[in-house]
Parts: structure tokens; C-alpha cells; sequence
């Protein structure tokens, strides 16, 4: 539990939980900790969001700037601390993405530092960031950046070719499915990560995490492809 | 003793309002004229006295050099931000005015910055309330369009200031009516709040939850209002006027005051009629005239109605929500009584929406609500909390020019991010950081909101020093930072250089500046209230002589009586308002025999002792305390 941190309340010297004395209820300087620690949560992946929507609530109506704004500006400026890390906290656990990510952030992957090294190097020398395609789509990428070839060709030409434009519209829906499916195979990670926190050996929960990360990177390729098709499509 | 009230205040681009609440019931304070909107209007009089209000309007067509309006336009704005506005406004900047300095806005021969003249509104508010409370008002909310970005919030958070008002908290302008409409309709659902004022367009979609009203995503555009159609016709029957008449009156102020007070006539008779004239009195005797039916108007206005529409659809795409998931749509702001406006919204959201509350009171009257909540609250604000968004992404500039996004647009504040810096240079001691605020990719298309230099990084090899800055949006909306090198756990110093906006030392000093206009005002209200009773004093008088108790007083004793009234009378045409004062209590004094004999001889000895005025019962008014006094404790 993370209510058990050791430190005494600085209004009543009595010992205290996270956020709150648990005795006279005032708010307290924050303390470091992770987003799920700040939540009282295992460092689990498959989460309730309803439970946490309502705790979000529950901490919010206690921690928010509006409550103490007669308060001492001590006192106003640990609100504003908890409750901006509160917020913080929410807003990456409700999306499954954004808490997949930042678990893994926990876990050492520097997700943010790879794909911004590559793109200061690509923007430095002037080169395209390159992307490993993903071998399952490699042969649909290859079809489908010919046609966009094709189509700006056309469009360049003021040319008009309903079927091509039909073409890759079929190509989109499809790469959403798979963008859609990815989500329920990332769920699946999630249900062997889960079990392997209290229990696993450290090469199984290697390699849960590898499989996560690599699964993150093929959905942000279908997401850059998908964004591409819609900028053909619409120019 | 209870806590100090806390006011509500809506500073509008067109007209502003102060409220409070009354029990369980926000209402908005009138003014001394008994009216409820204040028009944001400031204007420098004669004898440079600052005039507020529906009293200063007239100065906008008899001296528009010495008037102006819609100053909200320009807060937290630099001079590059505002061409477009320079050509439909008639702004008038000091001649001597530098790229990247606050704006300086000329008002006959002296100049006064944004966030000042927007103080002399704030003052007027504050007065009113002093007035109505008899009581001082130092703590304000104040809203502020959900749009705005941190140098607009800043600067009117700096009016706050220079008006003499600790501002609490910044509300956006929706989120606040959401409260207004959330107090007695207490239920749970999605909420699209559409606001489109006089200078101001907002988009929020919140979502009711309990008495929590949560902010999922706004949108807007802080150009964008009921002024935009007022230009507009403005400038077609310039051009009429130009065509038809061979007069071209565009560079003369007053006339265009008069075409601009007309149309605006004809736009607000067009939400309930279906045709209107124009008919303009020019210099020279001469006339324009013209009808307008609501169709033709709906066809000049419609481009700047449909600019409406884009912010609309992002905030839906935002929240991820289809229109059709929308529980409730609000109309909020006076240009939503356009009937074509109305016709948009219920397009927009499928249903109709709600216009049970004054859209010209409702934001003031959902500040006054959020004013109760942070005094501590009531019955009718228990449980009421207001979770809202930032509209517009933070960022920092990174190598290329292009803009790193640190926190995201529709994020609930307060809200924070935490980036690491190091060094390019061996025993490098100082790092630049270029905060910017906006959507777009590179750096140069967004807003920016301040350059950091931090200072003092102990010297060490270049890449070595971990330096970690905080940034944190509060629940304001405004931008704080914070920074430490963690090697040597050493903070570093950060200069702050906003990139527009008053330092803290101008906003001091503007704050004293400020007190001697106060003192004006406070010594004009001085005299006049004197005045004022010195008239009550001398009615009396002559009422008294009239009456059989002046015959009996001796000849000496008249004679004093007609010394003392002589004087008053003299030192009232003055404005020294001790000296009359002065004057007052020796006729009071002179009179008292004379007030003690008219009574009747039952009465006459119960009020034994009593002055003049105060015999006299019935027709003096209470003794007004200068409310005001507060304005200098």
C-alpha cells in the first residue's frame, strides 16, 4: 500500500498517509512517487477505469486548488502540486496506450529518447526517419506507397482515378482493423504482464515487455500509414 | 466576523458585470445608473478624469480621441498581433510604441496599457459592489475566455491587480456559465457550452458528474464576435455612403461613432424583426438612409457565423464524441441572440439549446458561483467543483525550430511536465529555453509565451549537468516554471522574459499610478456627496424659515443663521470637500435652536439636542460612508 509512507503530518506530527494526514486531514507535501503508486495501484496493466475515474473524483474534490484557496499559500502550493501530479497521474493510467507506455518507461525502455534521437539524427542529416516495416505488413506497404505515388502523380496532373482512390480507401479500413485489433492483442500482453509482477522470472517478464514495445511500434507505423493515406486522399 | 465576499466578475469585451451570492442565488449587482451591464467603455474627460461605463459612451462619438472600446481585444497582444485589428478599430497607439513592448493606447494626450484600462473597468465593478455591500471588496474571480492563452490571462490577471483586486482564480467564460446552468439543474450528462460575445468565440464540452463539472475539451478564437458583424456593416455603409453620396467620412471619428452606435441598433432590432432602417444623421445636415432585412443581414453575417463552426468540430473530434452524444447545448454571450446563430448550434448539436439564463449575465452570474466555492461554499454549491482544461498545448522550441510538446491541449489543470536539459559546452553556464504555446509543428507558427535563460549551472564537462525543469500549468491556466541541476541538487536561477506582458515592477508601479486616479475619484465622490448634503441642509433651512419658529428667534440669532448659510453657500461652489463639511456642521450647530422650536412642544422636548437635519426627518437621505475608503487601506 502506498498509504504507508513513513513521514509525520507537518500540521498534527502524526504519522501519514500519501496525500492526506490520516489523522487531522490536511493536505500534504507530495512525496516522490509513480502515477500508480499515487493511485494506492500495483504496478498492474488491466485496470478498472471506471474505479479509477471515480478515485480521480474522490482525490480531486480533495486536492484541487479550489479547496484550499483560503487556505496558507503553503498549503495552496502542495494542493496545486498533488493535484497537477492527480491530474498528470489520470491522465496517462485512463488511456491504454499512454499507461502502457509510461509502465514501460517505468520498466527502462526509454520510448521517448529512442524516437527522439532518431528524429534529431533524420532532421540533422536531412535523411527520412526510417522505419522498420513490420514484416506481416510489408507487402501491403509496398503496394500501397506505390499508389500513393500514383495518386499524387495524378492529382499533380489534375488527373482523377476513382478506382485508385477507391483502392486506398480499401487499404485504410483495412489498416484501421488492424490498427483496432493491435488493441486487443496489447490486452492480451497485458493479462501475461499481470500475472508475471507478482511472480515471474525477470528473462519472462523481458520478454512480455519486448513483445509490448514491439507492439506499440507497429501501431504508431499503421498510425503514421493511416495518416498518410488521409493526406493523399484529402489534398 | 464573516469572511470577506468574495466577488464574481465577467470583464467583457462589449460590457462587463460584477456579482455575488445571495444566499443560494447568484445575482449581479447594478450599477449607480441601476443597470446591470456595465459597457466596457473608458473614457478620459475634460479635466482628465477617468469615466466608465454608460456614462463614457457618449465620449465615443463627441471625442472618440479620448474614448475606448473593446479593449479586451488587445490584452496580453503585441504590436505584430494586432494589424489586422488596427484597420477595424480605431485604436489609437502611442506614436513612440517599439515591436515586443506592451501596447500603450493613447486617451486624449496621455497613454494607458491594456491591462490599465481594463483596471479602470475593474475598479468601476469593484465600486458598484463597494456601494452595494457598504463594505470594501478586495477578492475577485474573474473570467476570462476559455481561449485565451497565458500572456491574455496574465495581463488581465495584472488589471486585477492594478484595480486593487486579489483575483482568486481565473474562470473560463463557459465553464463559468456551465455553473450558472449546472445550480439548479444538478444532473449528470455531456454539456456543449457555445459562447460567442462581442470580441470572443468559445467551444467547451463538459461532462456533469455529481457536482463535478469536468472540462473534456474547448476550443475558440479570442478574434472573433459580435464586433466582427458590427465592422462589417459599418464598413458597407461607409462604402454607401462613399457610392451614393460622394461623402467619404471613413477617417472622421465622430461619424464613424455614429454609423457604428446605428448599425449596431439595426443588428440587435434583426434578432426580432424582420427588416430595419438605417437612418444616420451626418455632418452638414445631411442624411443616410437605408433598409435592411433580416435576410440580407444573415447573408453578411453568415461568414463570420460560420467561423463558429470549425472550433465546434475539433472540440467534438477532442473529446471523442459525436454530436449526437451531446446531452445538453447552452447559448452563452449577446451575439447568440442572432437568430441564425441559434439555427447553427441546433444544427451543430441536434437539439435545441438552453436559453433559460440572460446570455449577457450568465457568465458573471456562474463567477459569483465559483467566487462561493472558494469562500468555502454553501448548501447550494456543496459538492460543486470545477475541473477544466488548458486549450492550447505547451511546448518547447528543440533543434530544427520545431516545437516539442510538453502538455497537451485539453489537459486538466493544474497540470505538469518535467523535461532534462544539459549542456552543448564545456563549463556552459547558462541554457536558453523558448516556451511556446499552440497547435502548430514549428516553432515560429506558435505563440510565445516567454525565452528562459537558466543561470548558474556549476560548471562542469558539456553534457554532464542534468538539469531538470518543472513546468506547471495552474488552475489559472498560467504558466510556472522551476528548475534544478540535479548533479549538484543546486536550483538553478531562472530569468523569466515574457514575451509580451508587464513585468512585476511596471504592474507596482502601475498599481500606485493608479492610486492617484483613485484619489481623484475618491476627492470628486467626497465633494459630491457633500454637496449633496449641503443641498438637504439649505432646503431645510428654507423650509424652517417659512415656518412660524424662525420669528421666534432673536435678530442676532437670524443673522448668525444668514452668515453661516452664506458661507455654505459659498464653499459649495468649491471643491474642497473638508471645507464644506466644515461649513455643514456650523449651520448645524447655528440652527439647532431654530430646529428645536419648530417641533411641537410634545416632540420638541423627546428630540431636545437635535440638529437641523436631523429634525427634519423623512427627507434626508442616510449618511453616506465613502464606500470607496477601502480602495487605500
Amino acid at each position: 500500500m502506498p498509504g504507508e509512507a513513513t513521514s509525520t503530518c507537518w500540521s498534527c506530527g502524526t504519522m501519514r498517509a500519501v496525500h492526506f494526514c490520516s489523522a487531522c486531514g490536511k493536505v500534504q507535501p507530495p512525496v516522490p512517487a509513480d502515477y500508480f503508486t499515487f493511485f494506492a495501484l500495483p504496478r498492474k496493466l488491466s485496470l478498472d477505469t471506471a474505479l479509477l475515474e471515480r478515485e480521480f473524483y474522490v482525490l480531486s474534490r480533495k486536492l484541487h486548488p479550489d479547496v484550499y484557496a483560503q487556505s496558507q499559500p503553503q498549503e495552496q502550493e502542495w494542493s496545486m502540486e498533488q493535484s497537477s501530479l492527480l491530474n498528470d497521474a489520470y491522465r496517462t493510467l485512463k488511456d491504454p496506450i499512454k499507461r502502457t507506455e509510461y509502465l514501460l518507461r517505468l520498466e527502462g525502455v526509454e520510448l521517448e529518447e529512442q524516437s527522439k534521437t532518431a528524429t534529431e539524427k533524420a532532421r540533422a542529416t536531412g535523411e527520412v526517419k526510417k522505419q522498420v516495416v513490420p514484416p506481416d505488413l510489408l507487402e501491403e506497404v509496398f503496394e500501397l506507397n506505390m499508389q500513393l505515388e500514383e495518386l499524387r502523380m495524378q492529382k499533380k496532373m489534375g488527373e482523377d482515378d476513382p478506382a485508385l482512390v477507391e483502392e486506398l480507401r480499401k487499404h485504410k479500413s483495412n489498416l484501421e482493423e488492424k490498427y483496432e485489433a493491435l488493441l486487443a492483442e496489447l490486452k492480451g500482453h497485458w493479462n501475461q504482464w499481470d500475472k508475471l509482477v507478482d511472480s515471474g522470472s525477470e528473462d519472462d517478464r523481458i520478454k512480455v515487455r519486448n513483445q509490448m514495445l514491439d507492439l506499440l511500434n507497429r501501431r504508431n507505423y499503421i498510425r503514421n500509414l493511416v495518416r498518410d493515406v488521409n493526406e493523399a486522399l484529402e489534398n | 466576523m464573516p469572511s470577506e465576499r468574495i466577488v464574481g466578475i465577467d470583464l467583457g469585451t462589449t460590457n462587463s458585470l460584477v456579482a455575488f451570492m445571495e444566499g443560494d442565488t447568484p445575482v449581479v449587482i447594478p450599477g449607480d445608473d441601476g443597470l446591470n451591464l456595465v459597457p466596457s467603455v473608458v473614457a478620459l474627460d475634460e479635466r482628465d478624469q477617468i469615466i466608465v461605463g454608460n456614462s463614457a459612451r457618449k465620449y465615443l462619438i463627441e471625442t472618440p480621441e479620448r474614448a475606448v472600446y473593446s479593449i479586451k481585444r488587445l490584452m496580453g497582444r503585441g504590436i505584430e498581433d494586432i494589424q489586422e485589428e488596427l484597420k477595424l478599430f480605431p485604436f489609437r497607439l502611442a506614436a513612440d510604441m517599439q515591436a515586443g513592448e506592451v501596447l500603450r493606447i493613447k486617451l486624449g494626450d496621455k497613454t494607458f496599457t491594456p491591462p490599465e484600462i481594463s483596471a479602470f473597468i475593474l475598479r468601476q465593478l469593484k465600486r458598484n459592489a463597494e456601494r452595494f455591500f457598504n463594505a470594501p471588496v478586495t477578492k475577485a474571480v474573474i473570467t476570462v475566455p476559455a481561449y485565451f492563452n497565458d500572456a491574455q490571462r496574465q495581463a488581465t490577471k495584472d488589471a486585477g491587480r492594478i484595480a486593487g483586486l486579489e483575483v482568486l482564480r481565473l474562470v473560463n467564460e463557459p465553464t463559468a456559465a456551465s455553473l450558472a446552468y449546472g445550480l439548479d439543474k444538478k444532473q449528470n450528462g455531456v454539456v456543449a457550452v457555445y459562447d460567442l460575445g462581442g470580441g470572443t468565440f468559445d467551444i467547451s464540452i463538459l461532462k456533469l458528474h455529481d457536482g463535478i463539472f469536468e472540462v473534456i475539451s474547448t476550443n475558440g478564437d479570442t478574434h472573433l464576435g459580435g464586433d466582427d458583424i458590427d465592422n462589417l456593416l459599418i464598413r458597407i455603409a461607409l462604402d454607401d455612403i462613399k457610392g451614393d453620396m460622394g461623402l467619404d467620412v471613413s477617417r472622421n471619428g465622430e461619424a464613424v461613432a455614429t454609423i457604428r452606435k446605428a448599425v449596431i441598433e439595426a443588428k440587435i432590432a434583426l434578432s426580432a424583426q424582420p427588416s430595419t432602417k438605417l437612418d444616420i444623421e451626418l455632418s452638414g445636415g445631411k442624411r443616410y438612409q437605408r433598409e435592411i432585412t433580416r435576410e440580407q443581414f444573415e447573408q453578411l453575417a453568415q461568414p463570420i457565423i460560420e467561423r463558429t463552426i470549425g472550433p465546434c468540430k475539433q472540440a467534438l473530434k477532442d473529446a471523442k464524441l459525436k454530436p449526437e452524444q451531446i446531452g445538453e447545448a447552452v447559448l452563452v454571450g449577446g451575439s447568440t441572440r442572432i437568430p441564425k446563430v441559434r439555427a447553427l448550434v441546433e444544427d451543430m448539436f441536434q437539439r435545441t439549446p438552453h436559453t433559460d439564463l440572460n446570455p449577457d449575465e450568465v457568465v458573471a452570474l456562474g463567477a459569483a458561483v465559483q467566487a462561493n466555492i472558494l469562500s468555502g461554499g454553501s448548501t447550494a454549491t456543496e459538492n460543486m467543483l470545477l475541473l477544466d482544461v488548458t486549450p492550447l498545448s505547451l511546448g518547447i522550441e528543440v533543434a530544427g525550430g520545431v516545437t516539442d510538446k510538453i502538455i497537451l491541449r485539453n489537459s486538466t489543470i493544474p497540470a505538469s511536465a518535467t523535461q532534462y536539459y544539459t549542456t552543448q559546452v564545456d563549463g556552459q553556464a547558462n541554457v536558453a529555453i523558448h516556451v511556446l504555446q499552440g497547435e502548430r509543428e514549428l516553432a515560429k507558427d506558435c505563440r510565445s509565451l516567454a525565452r528562459f535563460d537558466l543561470r548558474g549551472v556549476p560548471p562542469m564537462p558539456a553534457g554532464m549537468p542534468r538539469i531538470e525543469v518543472k513546468f506547471l500549468i495552474d488552475a489559472n491556466g498560467i504558466l510556472h516554471v522551476s528548475a534544478r541541476e540535479q548533479r549538484s541538487g543546486k536550483e538553478a536561477e531562472i530569468e523569466v522574459q515574457p514575451s509580451y506582458g508587464l513585468t512585476d515592477d511596471q504592474v507596482e508601479s502601475m498599481i500606485l499610478d493608479s492610486f492617484d486616479y483613485a484619489e481623484e475619484d475618491f476627492r470628486q465622490r467626497q465633494v459630491i456627496e457633500a454637496c449633496n448634503e449641503a443641498e438637504t441642509i439649505l432646503a431645510a433651512l428654507d423650509k424652517g424659515k417659512k415656518s412660524p419658529a424662525w420669528e421666534q428667534l432673536t435678530s442676532d440669532e437670524r443673522k448668525q443663521i444668514a452668515k453661516l448659510q452664506k458661507a455654505l453657500n459659498q464653499v459649495k461652489a468649491e471643491d474642497d470637500y473638508e471645507a464644506i463639511r466644515r461649513a455643514i456642521d456650523a449651520l448645524n450647530q447655528g440652527t439647532m435652536r431654530l430646529a428645536e422650536l419648530m417641533m411641537d412642544s410634545a416632540v420638541a422636548t423627546a428630540l431636545k439636542g437635535k440638529t437641523m437635519d436631523q429634525a427634519d426627518l423623512g427627507e434626508r437621505p442616510q449618511a453616506g460612508h465613502p464606500v470607496a475608503k477601502a480602495d487605500f487601506e
